[in-house]
């Protein structure tokens, strides 16, 4: 369903202000107390999502079976939390597993790449007739205050692109994702010289009078978009320092690593240390169909470092526990070894890692067979870890947004919040 | 007009003007005595219950070693077919070497241990065991004394040990990527190891690097995965000592599917220049993870990927002489003392024995 909101009211979904001030008359109070309002506005939430694009092997990371015939070579180590184990490819990462929970029963019968990318950002399955926002554009609206100068959803990606209005879905292209392509900012941060202060108030003024002129005759969520788009820039041209990761010290960014996941992280950092609200970033590639056990050893060997040091400086800023951390995929990987060494794609058994916010640490939930080949206890899908990411931030994941009224659920309502892992 | 007259008169046989008879070119004479790698075929199979990843000949000839994707070691009696489980690694093993005249067996792992076994005593256990290597070991060699073993793998070192105690004698920072290959020279004075690049370093006996070179064709960064695919799959030095040949995957379009061809790139031994490529006729998707060099002065190597196929090549000749299609994805080769079979085991969970003798 596409964002409708030209009719000119309000009622169309909720900032979070409205969300915050109890604007219960359009359906859409999912706080569940004015005590978790006072709470969430003095304690800015933030949501960390680490995408392994291309799908990375649950055996090689979170659910190793060493010594199977599915498990191949690498062993599993011990981690901080005792009778926890994964793979000797996250060392630096076991050592933080008190702060992570692992959901190793996950079955989302998907296992094409972009229909399983859809689970996994929305909790629902793809339907011709309706497309539902990404997390990051329900975070975006639900987290983001008006004056935060950082868009909703920032997205950081190798290479270009990451920035997709769509996203949005009926939330509306303002909440849809912004692109931080090699993680550079956003282009044009830096005001012409030739245009001083004065003249920039001008040409904003300007810029403002026609766009109401215009927005008098042709209201739309597109140009509300655009509109919001000039506005945020403006803030965001303040803010640009954020994303010069060399003004960290050397030894920091060292500790991420230089290649571009270490930097991306060391970005992330900075990012929702300066008020972003939900940050993805990509780390690719794991489609491993062809030596998946090499490949995996090289960007997992890329992964364990940064990831593990962006958790230390989140948890030393005290950010840790008002962040919800994700490392997830499309999908998993087969448990049979291909006759080239690889793992094909597999979403019928395999696992995400979370952390911070609303979880229990250390926690551990579901479980496959020990070869890895079916959940055996406690099975969820897209849609219950979509709920249990919006219990966690502390929204009531049962609610609805409301699109002309049409009310239309947050999470799927066939699914429900994973309890065992919520703090 | 009699029927004789309408054919014609018949002359006498005798008199019949001769036939030309088309000259047959004499045969060529068979370019390796002994052998016929034309007429290479499946003598015996061994059937093991998991993919099956590297193999070598014992030097008496009596035995095939492998391994599996089980973690353990396979002995197979030539003669018999019986059968043997070796157990201990931890992990895969990918690396077999004998001491030339026996009787020890060297096995590299994944684990990063490296194993020595009686390679022929009845029942093999393990002798003595080290911690070779941060990560997986790729490659081990042993040299013509049987004194020397030299082990390589992810942490980028070369190791030297003492046999038969596995007592460490040097190691060293080889390369800055996995190192996948480490082999002596003949002559017992140097050695060679070769990393996930390509590149191909000589080293004496006490570490010092003597030259470089690097076979391009065998690495790959996929911007697209962001990922390094290639290195050498196989090594193995000519009969004379004064080339040495790499085996691995070029032309790599898509790292994390295979899609690339196999290749050997030959090398001067002396200055590390690549002196020839030699890949096969027709396109074949995959990797060559099997080269050894006949001492009659052919090489036999072998590809996994789009299936399985063994060729023979002769220096010189870029494209191969004689070609075998195999019935599942190749993983290494391994020549019999004699040289006239070879062994090859597959990811269907089979060792095959193949006889390069003319057919009787």
């Amino acid at each position: 369903m596409r964002c409708q909101y030209a009719c000119g009211t309000n009622e169309h979904g909720v900032s979070r202000r409205a969300f915050l001030g109890g604007a219960a008359g359009a359906g859409l109070a999912a706080l569940t107390s004015p005590l978790a309002a006072k709470e969430l506005s003095s304690k800015q939430k933030r949501v960390l999502v680490v995408w392994l694009s291309g799908g990375v092997s649950q055996l090689e990371t979170w659910d190793p079976k060493p010594g199977t015939v599915t498990g191949g070579p690498f062993r599993a180590i011990p981690t901080s939390v005792p009778g926890i184990y994964i793979s000797e490819l996250l060392p630096k990462t076991a050592k933080w597993m008190h702060k992570l929970a692992l959901v190793r029963g996950i079955n989302t019968k998907e296992d094409d790449h972009g229909k399983g990318a859809y689970i996994m950002h929305t909790g629902r399955r793809q339907e011709p007739a309706n497309s539902f926002p990404h997390l990051g554009s329900v975070c975006s609206k639900l987290l983001t205050t008006d004056a935060n100068p950082l868009p909703g959803y920032l997205n950081i990606v190798p290479g270009g692109g990451g920035q997709s209005a769509a996203d949005a879905a009926y939330l509306g292209p303002r909440f849809g994702s912004v692109g931080i392509g090699e993680g550079k900012a956003p282009a044009n941060l830096d005001r012409p010289g030739s245009i001083n202060n004065d003249l920039d108030q001008q040409r904003h003024m300007l810029r403002q009078a026609a766009n109401e002129r215009f927005l008098a005759r042709r209201r739309s969520a597109m140009t509300e978009a655009y509109t919001q788009t000039y506005d945020q820039a403006r803030l965001l041209m303040e803010k640009k320092s954020l994303f010069n990761i060399d003004s960290e010290a050397v030894p920091v960014g060292d500790r991420y690593g230089r290649h571009d996941f270490g930097r991306h992280c060391l970005l992330a950092r900075r990012l929702l240390e300066g008020g972003a609200t939900f940050v993805k970033v990509t780390h690719t590639n794991y489609d491993t169909h062809h030596e998946n056990f090499d490949f995996h050893i090289e960007q997992l060997s890329e992964f364990d470092k940064p990831f593990s040091n962006l958790l230390e400086e989140l948890d030393d800023r005290g950010m840790l526990e008002s962040t919800l951390i994700m490392v997830k995929s499309e999908f998993g990987r087969t448990p049979n070894i291909n006759r080239n060494y690889g793992r094909d794609h597999w979403s019928r058994a395999w696992s995400v890692a979370l952390g911070g916010c609303g979880l229990k640490p250390g926690a551990v939930v579901g479980k496959t067979n020990a070869t890895g080949t079916a959940v055996v206890d406690r099975e969820v899908d897209g849609g219950h870890l979509f709920h249990t990411y919006l219990r966690a931030l502390g929204f009531d994941s049962k609610r609805n947004f409301y699109v002309d009224q049409r009310p239309m659920p947050m999470a799927d309502p066939k699914g429900a919040a994973i309890e065992e892992i919520l703090a | 007009m009699s029927q004789q007259e309408k054919k014609g008169k018949e002359l006498p046989k005798k008199d019949a003007p001769k036939k030309e008879e088309p000259k047959k070119a004499p045969p060529p004479p068979p370019p390796y005595p002994g052998l016929d790698p034309a007429q290479a075929r499946m003598a015996k199979e061994f059937k093991h219950s998991a993919p099956m990843l590297a193999c070598r000949f014992t030097p008496s000839g009596k035995f095939l070693y492998t391994s599996g994707q089980d973690n353990t070691l396979q002995r197979w009696e030539l003669a018999s077919g019986k059968k043997t489980d070796l157990a201990g690694h931890s992990s895969w093993v990918r690396a077999l070497a004998f001491q030339p005249k026996g009787p020890l067996l060297i096995s590299g792992g994944y684990d990063g241990q490296v194993f020595t076994w009686n390679a022929e005593s009845p029942d093999p256990i393990p002798l003595r065991q080290v911690l070779a290597h941060q990560g997986w070991v790729r490659g081990l060699d042993v040299d013509a004394t049987g004194n020397l073993a030299a082990s390589c793998g992810n942490d980028g070192k070369v190791c030297l040990w003492n046999l038969p105690a596995l007592t460490p004698d040097k190691s060293w920072q080889a390369h800055e990527k996995h190192a996948y290959q480490v082999l002596f020279h003949p002559s017992g004075k140097e050695l060679v190891s070769v990393d996930l690049m390509g590149n191909t370093r000589v080293w004496d006996l006490a570490g010092k690097m003597l030259r470089e070179g690097e076979a391009k064709a065998l690495h790959k960064y996929d911007a697209g995965f962001g990922a390094d695919i290639g290195g050498a799959r196989a090594i193995a030095f000519s009969p004379d000592g004064n080339s040495i040949v790499l085996a691995g995957i070029t032309n790599v379009s898509n790292a994390f599917a295979g899609v690339g061809n196999p290749i050997l790139v030959v090398l001067d031994w002396a200055t590390l220049k690549v002196k020839e490529t030699l890949q096969s006729k027709e396109k074949f998707q995959g990797t060559m993870w099997g080269v050894a060099w006949h001492k009659a002065g052919f090489l036999a190597a072998t590809a996994g990927g789009n299936g399985g196929m063994l060729w023979f090549f002769k220096p010189g000749a870029p494209n191969e002489f004689a070609s075998l299609k195999l019935p599942d994805n190749a993983r290494d080769l391994a020549l019999h003392p004699e040289g006239k079979s070879l062994a090859i085991p597959f990811y269907g969970s089979t060792a095959r024995i193949y006889d390069l003798t003319p057919k009787s």
